[in-house]
């Protein structure tokens, strides 16, 4: 166990004991603070800046071939710890021909950001890394239902990002190649 | 200034009431712009912005100097006092109502009626006489001035009572506790002011406002010759004015809000008012006492001359100084802590009231010696 030193100090000299010198080093101190920069953020004109990783509003993406990626295999609906998704499971619709190796789709989306907590769960969960959350942070609405983000807002929150694997391209071309599986 | 009025009684009367509303109007304007100074110097000095949005309309479309007055935050204190006059009035159910109301009025008009015999400059007539500036100026102004701010007090005691609240009694109880510790010092630190201006053969009285402040002109000022009774009586004007390190009544880190926690809308802007008020009468009295008043610098004549332009200049060179001093009060405000209560009553009776007695038995030696002309 540590010892314990008591410090002996020094007895205050008159001047300290008046203590007005140092009442004049503390009025010198905010005056000088009072010519140095600010450091407010004027909000709405000026902006933070956003740094990269930022868990924002989360938004769904598609590839650059404009593809959507949910397969909505609803992981992230399962791992969303307020139970803020909910997906409504679809089929690829036959008129997408370039799609034809996605297993599935998703009808609806609905993120409801009066829940969210912003965890990042569903992001890190995604196997076809088609939900991020990206720089997005002040919402607003009137009512509650505007809160809820359905699948367009969502795409259109999300835009595209770019994609390392094109996954289902790979798929494709294994397919046409005949070594599938 | 009885002498120059018109000699018609109506005319004569109704031209005080014009002088005493523009009085008003410009203690009660640099109240509230001194509420203005506080935000943004405080602002300021902790590296923000401070308010810089409000703007009345089309005024912002003046080139530069739209941007400027909106910047510097100028139509706030129109935008606050707008605020207070627009809030819903709520008057909590367990108070005592007569007193609840009259508890802000009685805090504002000592404040507003020191006012009175405050000169601030001098007018120099063509013929060569000199008439003080002021509504009133008493030959013992400087009592009457502590007789009625004492009576603000009551205001702050009233206000903790009456609306029935743990909180408020506190804030109450320690105001009248912390005005009457420091009234004594106050008064003992002047003392010595009024023996050292009361010379042999003086023309005013030594209890005169603007007498002590022709006294120092083209001579040293009085923080230069009595520089203890000086800081003792800024540091009793700091308490008595309830500014920081000394908001015992109000100490919103142990009390809420002290003694207007159920205060809300115009009542709380009143206080709110009437604190300002006594900070802005406060520093002209400071300016007037020991700061030479409307005089140059000290051991300087004044190089203004004689005329209307001299008084206009003297005026504003008061103002300058007064404002100041209002800075110098935010300025103690955003850098001291504040006192415990403890503290402040230590402070006050074993510190500040022996220093102010020793000062004063000090200077009657000092002055009955140049009496009886051993020392000049």
């Amino acid at each position: 166990m540590a010892k314990t030193v008591v410090l002996k100090r020094k007895p205050l000299t008159l001047s300290e004991r008046t203590y007005l010198p140092q009442v004049v080093t503390g009025l010198k101190t905010t005056f000088t603070n009072m010519f140095k920069p600010k450091v407010t953020l004027q909000y709405p004109e000026e902006k933070p800046l956003i740094p990269k990783n930022y868990r924002g509003v989360p938004t769904l993406v598609k590839d650059p071939n404009g593809r959507e990626k949910c397969v909505s295999c609803q992981l992230c609906e399962f791992v969303c710890p307020p139970k803020a998704i909910r997906i409504t499971p679809g089929s690829v619709p036959e008129e997408e021909p370039n799609r034809e190796h996605v297993e599935k789709a998703p009808q609806e989306f609905e993120i409801n950001m009066l829940r969210c907590i912003y965890c990042g769960y569903c992001q890190e969960v995604c196997p076809e890394e088609a939900i991020f959350l990206q720089d997005q942070y002040s919402l607003s609405g009137y009512s509650r239902d505007e809160m809820v983000n359905n699948k367009q807002k969502l795409y259109q929150l999300g835009g595209t990002l770019p994609d390392r694997h094109y996954k289902w391209d790979k798929k494709k071309d294994a397919e046409i190649e005949g070594n599938s599986h | 200034m009885i002498d120059f009025l018109p000699q018609n009684i109506w005319l004569s009367v109704g031209l005080k009431v014009l002088f005493a509303l523009m009085m008003v109007g410009a203690v009660m304007t640099m109240a509230g712009y001194s509420v203005l100074a506080e935000r943004k110097v405080s602002a300021w000095m902790q590296g923000r912005v401070g308010p810089n949005r409000t703007v009345l309309p089309f005024i912002e479309y003046i080139p530069i100097l739209g941007p400027l007055l909106k910047k510097l935050g100028i139509f706030q204190p129109l935008a606050d006092g707008l605020k207070f006059l627009f809030k819903e009035e709520i008057v909590p159910g367990h108070v005592n109502k007569l007193y609840y109301y009259l508890a802000p009025l009685v805090a504002l008009v000592p404040a507003l009626t020191t006012m009175t015999v405050l000169p601030f400059g001098q007018f120099y007539w063509p013929d060569g006489t000199v008439t003080t500036l002021a509504l009133a100026d008493l030959e013992v102004g400087i009592l009457f001035v502590f007789a009625v701010s004492s009576l603000g007090v009551y205001g702050i005691a009233l206000a903790g009572w009456s609306s029935n609240n743990k909180y408020s009694f506190l804030g109450g109880i320690r105001s009248s506790a912390q005005m009457i510790s420091y009234e004594l010092a106050m008064g003992l630190s002047l003392l010595p002011v009024f023996l050292w201006v009361s010379v042999p053969g003086a023309s005013q009285s030594g209890l005169s406002l603007s007498g002590i402040a022709n006294f120092q002109e083209g001579n040293a000022w009085l923080f230069l010759v009595q520089p203890i009774s000086a800081l003792v009586f800024l540091i009793a004007l700091f308490a008595e004015t309830n500014r920081l390190p000394f908001d015992m009544p109000e100490s919103e880190t142990d009390l809420v809000g002290g003694f207007h926690t159920e205060y809300g809308s115009f009542k709380f802007g009143i206080f709110f008012v009437a604190e300002y008020a006594h900070i802005v009468i406060g520093s002209a009295l400071f300016t007037l006492l020991f700061l030479g008043g409307w005089h140059f610098l000290p051991f300087m004549d004044d190089p203004w001359p004689a005329n209307f332009i001299g008084s206009l200049m003297g005026v504003v060179w008061f103002l300058a100084k007064t404002i100041f001093l209002i800075f110098f009060f935010i300025w103690i405000r955003w850098t001291l802590p504040r006192f415990r209560y403890d503290q402040v009553m230590h402070i006050g009776w074993t510190k500040l009231l022996p220093i102010a007695l020793a000062n004063l038995i000090f200077y009657i030696f000092i002055v009955s010696l140049i009496d009886q002309g051993i020392i000049s």
